[in-house]
This record gives C-alpha cells, structure tokens and sequence, in this order.
C-alpha cells in the first residue's frame, strides 16, 4: 500500500503538511544563507513541491529513491528529518553526513533514501544497480530515480535507461522538468524535446505528468510503480514543473523573465492548486489548511532551532575516514 | 591444500570461483565476460557454473557498468566488475572517482562501497595507444579508492579475494602479459581464509647493496635484473609493492637504510607517479641519511603507447633497463 494517499482526507493532510514542510525548509535555509549562517551553495526546490510529495507518497516500505542536487524535497518527501537535514546543511554533527556532505549530499541509505548527488545523472547508474540488487536480493522493492531534464542530456541517462531497459529492472525514471538547466531552456538543450518520449527507444512507454499537480503525479507514479512491481519493467515519468529561485546562490536570472516566473507563481503553484483541489473536493476545509501550514511552520522552526544548537564536527572526524577499512601498513 | 602451478589467469579464475562459491552477495559483470569468458580468458567457465544472474554479459557501457556497480555495492551486494581492458575505465571516470571512492566519506560512513574493478592493463601486446596503458596512478591519486597490482599467480588470487572482502572500492591492477604467466598457487578454500585485510609490499629478494621497488609487471622484471645483477657481484634486495593505496613504504624505508640505494622501476609513466611518491616517502624519512646516491626511477611513458616493436619494446621499461641503471647507481660514488 502507498505510503499516502492524497485522494483521502489524512493522506491529503500529510501531503499538504510534506509540501510545506519542504517549502518553509528551504525558505528557512535561504533566512540562513542571507544571514551569512550557511556557507557553499544550495538548490531550492521551491515551486517543485508536488513531484517529490506526489512521488514519494505512491511508494511502499522498503522502495528505494536516488536524488539530484536540488534534493532537499526527495529527503522531506521520503521521511528524512528536516533537522538532521538543517544540521547538515550546517555542517553540524546531527547531520545526515556528519557535516561532510552539505545540501548536494544528503542520503539516508537505512530508511531508502540512497542519496543526493552533486554530479548531473550521477545517480542514474546507481538506481540501475540498485534495481538490480534490490532483485538479485528477492524483494519486490522498486527504485524510484530523481533526475532533471539537464540529465537527459547526459551519457549516463541512455546508458542508464539502455541497461535497465536489457535487463528489465525495477527502476522508475522520474524527470523533474523544471526547463532549465542552470540558464539553458530545456527547449534549446534537447533534440526532439520530450525526455519521455526517449524513453521508447529503450523498449520503455514514458508518461508525462502535470508536475505541478499532486494528484496527478501521485497517480501516474502509483500506476508506473505497481505495473513496475509486477515485473513489467522500467519506467519513465517526466512531471514538467517549474523553479521560482535561480539555479543556486550566483544566478541572476539572466535567461528568463520575471513576468514568467511570476506566472508560474500565481496562476500555476503546486500546493496553492493543491489546497484548492483539496477544499473543493471536500478532503480537507479551510481551517484544516490553515492547521497544516501552521504545524509545518512549527515543525521547521523546531528543527532550525535544533539544528543550531548540534556541535561542530571536531577536525579528528578526519582521520582514516575517507575508508570503511584501513589495513595495518596504510595507518 | 597443497599448491598447484597455475597462470594467474587462472588464479584470478580460481578466486573468482571461491567468492562466488562462499558469499551469495558477489556476482561478476562486465562486457563479454560470460559467454565468451572475457576478453583474455580470465572468467572463462564460471557462467556455466554460476549462471548468467551472477556472471553477466553487459552492454558496452562502462559508465553504466561502474555505476551500476556503485548502486549494488551499497545495497548489499558485493560486485566483481571486470574492464576488458584498463583504457576503457576513462568511460567510467565519474562513478569511480566522484561516486564510488566519495560515498563512504560523503554519506557520513552511514554506506560502504564494497566494490572491485579489474583493470587489465599495460603495454608489449601490440595493441597500442588506446589499449595498453597503465593508469593506477590516477587512481591512487583518489581518497576513498584502494589500488593493488599483484605481480605473481598466488598474489593474483589472494589479493582478488582480500579486495572482494574489503568494504572499500578496490582498483585492481592486472598486467596482461601477467596472464599466461605460471607459478604456484595454494588455492583458498573460502573468503575467509584471506580476511586479513589488504596486503602490503613484499619482500622477494635480500641483497645488501641496493633496493629495487616496483609492482605487477615490472616486479617480475626487478626480480630478473636482480639474477642478472648477481653475476656481477651485485646483490639487490627487490620489492613488490602490491599495494599502491595505501602504499606500504616501511619495508622500502627498512631496506634502504640497509642498502642505501634505491631504484623504482614501472611500466606507467614517471611524471607524478607511484616512483615518485615512493622517492618521496624514503627521502623524507630516516633512510635519508642511509642513502649512499641519489635514488633513481626507470619507467615508460614517454609517449602515447607506440605499436611497431621496437618502438613499443622502447617505451616500457625492459630487464636491462633495470639492469643498466643498477649497474649507473652502483658505479656513482659513495
């Protein structure tokens, strides 16, 4: 059984409660980074709530998820502890990584979140293996990989999507498209430009979802997984979303306009059509909306308030630590 | 068990056949690896025994494989991952370098990466450029991967299984004139009789007037020159590394405060290599002031690889090589 499932009144809480969740976490770390208390560099995912929240709450107990760079949303949405994650970020030693990783690295492999990466497409060869472990092993989990419509343009994506494709593996291929790679519109990057019609070149029927829609990813998501579960083979989802802030801390948004980013913000965003959809149908009232945004507020307020207080990592942290073994002669 | 004579291809075989046998989490991959038994022959005869699940034909697609491997090794499996050839890994570059030797240490040692990666490498085959270089220095460049090049058959197979059990990844070196090349072998009966951990540097030859130190090929050569040095009077101690990351250096260190000269020898190439981090590591040590002449590297690599012989024959290191620089460092004053 999914994990949530929003077409209910609870399943619609949680995953109104995720949403926000994610959107006051980022917004928090951004209060973070002006106030020069976060150094390197971040990736908001502010705008592409609904494909992490909608994705992740059709897996089940015991699925697998790889991440991206702009990651922060996948932890969320699989569960990972927005304090852990904060300290993280902080470089704190309640970090997820012990302060070594930072925004692109969060992974909480004991709980199936197999990790963000730093590298475009990086984790698409390790959903593949982990596909294949995951059968090799005889579960029925199923691998659900993150990746940016920058990714499709790399190597590792036709490798990656060819090798699953032979091999028949239990690896869903989840395209955030959010349009543009740090400035280059996905249009002018992509020959042919859908990311799931390539799919078909690799015996794998992509789908394209509203990314911007809960209800409608949760459901093409919850499809792909349980024909994927029965041994049907990969899957390509491409969920067309979009990003409000630039790529990371240094871009001015030279590449595209504010009239367009504000459009998507008023006419087209995820959890304001989320709310909507939810009250019109009945799955949640008004003040139950104003009760998930409050708990999400607190929620964040919390885990910041927590994660600052988490000890800085001590330089001996360092040693021997880049190995899980280290032989006699190598000390 | 007592020890037979046997190629390290077969050695490497034989353990291959061990951890496949004792640990139902390794499987091997790679292209042409099953049905055709590899490239050289080295995983000849396991798919039937194994079954195409744990010996399994890839796409050519080395970013893929390596990736691949990445994602299974941190989910419980233990994969064995055969390049045809070493030149090939170029492909694989980011699930090596910036995924395979990173996780451990990124994740917060929360993951292991128990990975091993088969490179046959090096030149004298006539395969030229692309097929015949020895890149393990790239490699023990990277925090987080581990490097070995063993050089003698029962090396070949007990340094594949200590790599198979090791929760790191493992770059293992293999020279494919090493291949046909006989010795005796003591077949182990599990991986766990070889849980000792990653071995160090050698010792396959005492000799009081001077240190060769070199590894998988080049080792065998060292050990050739140091006969041929013998007839001269001169007795040379030779070591074999084994291990380029970690690098063993104690044995060197030991060695040449008792000879007080030293000579590396490889078939890679000088500049920025395993020589030089070995030089570097004696001469900022206490056999600094042991040291009779200044010490000397013999390497290859000048150029990309040539193909006509005697151009190739040129390029790697060769016996008298060795032996003529043995004979300069023995001649320099005191």
């Amino acid at each position: 059984m999914a994990r949530l499932d929003p077409k209910t009144p609870a399943g619609a809480r949680d995953a109104l409660r995720t949403m926000w969740t994610i959107r006051r976490f980022e917004e928090a770390l951004e209060d973070l980074y002006s106030r020069g208390m976060l150094h390197g560099t971040n990736h908001l995912s502010i705008g592409q709530e609904a494909v992490a929240v909608g994705a992740c709450g059709a897996l089940e107990d015991g699925d697998l998820i790889t991440s991206t760079h702009r990651g922060h949303g996948h932890s969320i949405a699989h569960g990972g502890d927005p304090m852990r994650m904060m300290a993280e970020l902080l470089g704190r030693t309640d970090g997820y990584c012990r302060g070594r990783g930072g925004s692109m690295h969060i992974a909480d492999v004991a709980s199936g979140n197999l990790g963000a990466n730093g590298i475009v497409a990086g984790s698409m060869t390790i959903a593949v293996g982990a596909a294949l472990s995951m059968r090799m092993q005889g579960t029925d989990a199923v691998v659900v990989c993150f990746f940016g419509d920058g990714a499709a343009n790399e190597g590792s994506f036709h490798e990656a999507l060819n090798m699953a494709g032979v091999w028949d593996l239990p690896v869903l291929f989840l395209c955030e498209n959010n349009q543009y790679g740090m400035s280059m519109a996905q249009d002018a990057s992509t020959a042919g430009g859908s990311v799931a019609a390539r799919g078909a070149a690799y015996g794998i029927e992509g789908v394209e979802v509203d990314g911007n829609d809960l209800d409608a990813v949760f459901t093409a998501v919850q499809a792909e997984v349980a024909r994927i579960r029965a041994g049907g083979g990969p899957g390509l989802v491409e969920a067309i979303t979009y990003r409000y802030r630039g790529h990371s801390k240094s871009d001015r948004n030279l590449y595209r306009t504010l009239d367009e980013i504000e459009e998507w913000r008023t006419e087209r965003d995820p959890v304001d059509r989320f709310e909507a959809a939810a009250v019109d149908s009945g799955r949640l009232t008004v003040d139950e909306v104003d009760e998930v945004r409050e708990e999400a507020r607190a929620a964040i307020r919390d885990a910041v308030g927590r994660a600052v207080r988490s000890p800085e990592p001590d330089v001996s942290d360092l040693v021997d630590a880049a190995y899980a073994q280290v032989p006699e002669h190598g000390r | 068990m007592s020890a037979e004579t046997m190629s390290c291809a077969k050695a490497l075989n034989a353990a291959m056949r061990v951890a496949l046998t004792s640990d139902p989490a390794t499987f091997l991959a790679g292209e042409d690896i099953a049905v055709y038994g590899g490239a050289f022959g080295v995983t000849e005869g396991l798919l039937a025994d194994f079954g195409a699940e744990r010996v399994r034909d890839t796409p050519i697609s080395e970013d893929a494989i390596v990736g691949m491997a990445v994602g299974a090794a941190i989910t419980g499996m233990r994969p064995l991952i055969e390049m045809q050839f070493a030149d090939f890994v170029v492909n694989a570059m980011d699930p090596l370098v910036n995924q395979a030797a990173k996780l451990h240490f990124m994740y917060g040692g929360n993951v292991t990466v128990p990975l091993v990666l088969r490179l046959p490498g090096g030149g004298g085959t006539g395969a030229a450029q692309q097929h015949s270089q020895s890149l393990e220095a790239w490699f023990a460049h990277v925090p987080g991967l581990k490097v070995v090049a063993p050089s003698t058959p029962q090396d070949a197979h007990d340094l594949l299984l200590a790599a198979v059990n090791d929760p790191d990844p493992v770059v293992f070196v293999e020279h494919k004139l090493l291949y046909r090349e006989e010795g005796p072998v003591t077949v182990r009966a599990a991986l766990a009789d070889v849980d000792g951990g990653l071995p160090g540097t050698a010792v396959r030859r005492e000799g009081a007037d001077l240190t060769i130190v070199a590894y998988s090929l080049t080792a065998r050569k060292a050990e050739e020159a140091a006969e041929a040095l013998a007839e001269d009077g001169i007795d040379a101690t030779v070591l074999d590394l084994r291990s380029l990351r970690p690098l063993d250096l104690g044995p060197v260190i030991d060695a040449v405060t008792r000879t007080g000269r030293l000579l590396v020898a490889h078939e890679a190439p000088g500049p920025v290599g395993i020589g030089a981090e070995v030089v570097a590591g004696v001469v900022g040590s206490r056999a600094f002031d042991h040291l009779l002449s200044p010490p000397v590297r013999v390497t290859g690599g000048g150029t990309p690889m040539p193909y006509a012989p005697a151009l190739e024959r040129a390029n790697i290191p060769q016996v008298e090589d060795i032996v003529a620089a043995a004979r300069r460092l023995m001649a320099e004053d005191d």
